[in-house]
């Protein structure tokens, strides 16, 4: 039998079809979202082809071409004409290459658009190598020689052998380097600091006498007789690193002279297999998780940004959560309901409607300006002019997010003690506990899981959030980690990296807008996946407590 | 008669009325005849308000030391009330107020001076829904002890076990003391919570409808702990079974409408009630 039109409106069909279509249509535009960001940033770290051909335009001279391909689009033909480039009639669209020359210290520019067809020639040799310095960025050509001490090795069958040992030695020198440059002198440096500072605080409360200047210069004396040390071991690594470079021709014959100590990684994808071209990945993505940026943001890793941002949101969550919580056990267990806990609860409903950047100036004015000025003055006048908690830090990042977040926090836990049973308290109070003693031995307890709901909610916020941070705490490069070894480990005042802000900076503050873009899609990538692992923590927790809390069956 | 409970069949329409031994009693003080020895709690003109509404009427009665005391009465007559008075448990209803005395050891327990936990340790209170905490079953029996601040692990020990052997508990869940008490069975679930109650050594117990969420079993378990219990403890129950006052309770109230219409022993109550009403309401007239 037919089905009126009307019938079939009326059974509620077309609503269900309707309410499917919707979330297919998120969950397509979320998938795609994660793929996108997921295929641009992650392609990035595979090791592309060299190609090697002569570009002839049909305008101006034709000349040898080495590089990577990044990119390619098809363009209209008009375009192209409107620009100046000769283009058959009864041509519409072209494909256009962009080739990653590299060089960017021979040539200026380290991109190029090209026209596909008017490359020719094309192959792949296996000696291009492509070798990543620490300035400059790629460089792409064929090795010709290694020298020692400027004289040229005898070593012709073995070049690349000895390229690689030579490297290694290198790099483990660098890291040597880096390691004194970093951990040991910073620490002295560190100590050094610290000593002025107790020399500034004793002269500021009751002047400073011979006795006192003869300790503190004993101690400055310390701290550089160990730096002499350190200055030694320096010097003789800095000689062994500068000792050898290889010798490279580029594409346009050019040869240049590289030092091993400018060199990060030198390889020849053309010459690889799958499996090495998979460990190469492995290597060069593990290398973007955990290294420091070189070159502005646009090359190395982001370690610091994760660092920086996961530091960030843990340090908000142990702040906002007691907050949080007490506030909601008053509004709920406590305070006598009415127009005022109305009022209250709907305030703090729209606190979290309030536009972040709102937060930002807030934390600025009151947190950074007002607290932290007063604190410098109070317990730091010896580092002044220079402020401690007076400048925007970690902390009051911290403190701004959590105070960005309390709202949720509050409204989950509110509801979770809402639902605890009334014969549970009753219990409770019946074996003659007092409420507080059941509030926190059996309400408490039980409403965790709805206080883990509200963290969640708390993360997803606080982790992607940046307008708020420019304001109070975030850097575009943080010279220092806020953790590190010198006393007392966790360094609040210091400024640090975020991954949202990473993204902006790198994105759209970059000098270099080709070789960035995939950083940007990577890093983005980083951040999605950051705060999916922190949320997913939080879910597997609370989910263990909602087993063993399981509420009571009604 | 004793009936064997494992080859009991429910399903069986033969099977005799559920049927606890009845000790034989010596024929039993009539409430208005207690010594002042034999009195345990006592409530002078009591009256109790819900707002402006009044929920029960000066009611004045004694109940009975190591006796079990039923409250019997239709829905909504105010013996659920007057049995959370007796321990305070009304105070959590904030448009509540009360005139009147309640004395227990000689006091007003609505005293200023009363130390509201002290007399709910002493008062103890096991509801109609089993409540366990969800928490292990050795720790919601020592949940109790833990308030009064004993920390002792032997001393806790030695209580878990004694309550729950008290509560005719121990042998179903000695081996898993340590699991979630909410995967006990109902029946189990409210003998964890008597368990509780005893193990801070309460001198009265106030059930309320204790077995209403209970299978026919469990409830037959209930009622023999009730009659084991009552050496020790003072037992107030409140329960919409007439049968089950009839068959734990040494005296019984009827109640109706706030008013305390007739409190005597239980045979009297239910072979030869003194009014009318009492004897409508028994007889299935009305309530």
């Amino acid at each position: 039998m037919k089905q009126s039109t009307k019938a079939w409106f009326r059974q509620g069909d077309p609503w269900i079809w309707l309410n499917a279509g919707a979330v297919t249509i998120s969950v397509i535009m979320v998938t795609g979202l994660l793929l996108l960001i997921a295929v641009r940033g992650l392609g990035h770290f595979w090791p592309h082809a060299i190609i090697d051909g002569t570009y002839n335009p049909k305008q101006g001279e034709a000349y040898h071409l080495v590089g990577e391909m990044a990119d390619e689009e098809w363009i209209s033909a008009s375009r192209l004409r409107e620009s100046g480039v000769e283009v058959a009639d009864d041509i519409d669209v072209l494909q256009r290459v962009l080739i990653k020359t590299g060089n960017r210290d021979i040539s200026g520019l380290d991109f190029r658009w090209l026209i596909a067809d008017e490359i020719e020639n094309i192959t792949y040799p296996e000696d291009l190598f492509t070798i990543e310095r620490r300035e400059w960025g790629n460089y792409y050509g064929v090795v010709k020689a290694i020298k020692e001490n400027g004289i040229e090795l005898n070593i012709k069958g073995e070049l690349y052998t000895v390229l690689q040992q030579r490297l290694d030695h290198a790099l483990e020198l660098h890291d040597k380097i880096a390691d004194i440059e970093g951990k040991d002198i910073g620490a002295i440096n560190y100590g050094l600091e610290r000593v002025r500072l107790r020399e500034r605080a004793l002269e500021l409360k009751s002047g400073i006498t011979a006795l006192d200047q003869a300790r503190f210069q004993e101690q400055r004396s310390e701290f550089y007789a160990r730096y002499d040390t350190y200055k030694e071991s320096l010097d003789v690594l800095y000689n062994e690193i500068a000792k050898d470079s290889v010798i490279v021709v580029s594409m346009d014959g050019t040869e240049t002279e590289i030092k091993f100590s400018n060199i990060v990684n030198a390889y020849r994808p053309n010459a690889m297999n799958v499996i090495q071209k998979v460990g190469f990945y492995i290597a060069q993505f593990y290398g973007f998780l955990s290294d420091d940026p070189r070159e502005a943001n646009t090359e190395g890793g982001i370690f610091p940004a994760i660092f920086g941002t996961v530091l960030m949101v843990i340090l908000m969550s142990i702040i906002v959560t007691p907050f949080g919580v007490v506030a909601a056990v008053y509004l709920r267990e406590y305070a006598k309901q009415g127009w005022l806990t109305k009022t209250i609860r709907i305030a703090v409903n729209n606190l979290a409607g309030v536009p972040s950047i709102v937060y930002g100036v807030f934390g600025l004015g009151f947190f950074v300006y007002f607290l932290g000025g007063s604190i410098d003055e109070l317990f730091y006048p010896e580092s002044a002019p220079s402020p401690v908690f007076g400048t925007p830090g970690l902390l009051w990042s911290s403190i701004t997010l959590a105070l960005l977040t309390v709202p949720v926090v509050i409204v989950a836990t509110e509801e979770g003690l809402s639902r605890i049973p009334k014969a549970v308290r009753e219990g409770s109070l019946a074996l003659g506990a007092t409420k507080i003693e059941t509030l926190w031995h059996v309400v408490l307890p039980m409403s965790t899981p709805a206080m883990m709901t509200g963290l969640i909610l708390a993360i997803a916020r606080a982790a992607g959030e940046v307008a708020p941070l420019m304001l109070v705490g975030v850097v575009k490069l943080a010279p220092t980690l806020p953790l590190d070894g010198n006393a007392p480990f966790l360094h609040l005042d210091r400024k640090f990296m975020h991954l949202g802000f990473h993204i902006y900076d790198v994105g759209f503050q970059s000098p270099n807008v080709e070789a960035s873009r995939p950083l940007v899609y990577a890093t983005a990538f980083l951040l999605v996946a950051v705060i999916a692992s922190l949320n997913i923590t939080a879910v597997v927790i609370r989910n263990r407590l909602r087993e063993r809390y399981r509420l009571l069956e009604t | 008669m004793t009936l064997n409970i494992s080859t009991l069949n429910i399903s069986d329409p033969n099977i005799p009325d559920l049927h606890i031994p009845v000790p034989i009693r010596k024929s039993p003080q009539l409430p208005s005849n207690f010594s002042a020895e034999e009195i345990c709690m006592e409530t002078k003109d009591f009256n109790l308000f819900y707002g402006e509404k009044q929920a029960l009427n000066n009611v004045n009665m004694s109940i009975a030391k190591k006796k079990v005391t039923a409250f019997i009465g239709p829905s909504g007559c105010g013996k659920s009330t007057l049995l959370r008075s007796f321990n305070r448990m009304n105070d959590l209803v904030d448009s509540c107020h009360t005139r009147g005395q309640i004395l227990f050891d000689n006091t007003n327990i609505f005293h200023r001076g009363v130390d509201v936990t002290d007399l709910r340790r002493r008062v103890g209170m096991v509801f109609q829904k089993p409540n366990p905490f969800p928490k292990t079953i050795y720790e919601n029996v020592a949940y109790g002890l833990r308030i009064q601040g004993i920390r002792k692990k032997r001393i806790i020990d030695e209580r878990v076990e004694w309550a729950l052997r008290g509560a005719a508990l121990w042998d179903e869940v000695k081996d898993r003391l340590h699991d979630n008490a909410l995967g006990m069975s109902g029946g189990q679930q409210q003998r964890l919570v008597i368990a509780r109650t005893i193990a801070v050594e309460p001198e009265v117990l106030l059930l309320d409808e204790p077995c209403s969420a209970l299978d026919p079993i469990s409830t037959l378990k209930v009622e023999e702990l009730i009659n084991d219990l009552k050496e020790r403890y003072t037992i107030v129950i409140v329960t919409h079974n007439m049968q089950q006052a009839a068959r734990v309770s040494d005296y019984t109230a009827f109640m109706y409408l706030g008013d305390m219409v007739e409190y005597s022993d239980t045979d009297t109550i239910f072979t030869n009630p003194g009014k009318k009403q009492t004897e409508d309401y028994i007889t299935g007239r009305y309530g």
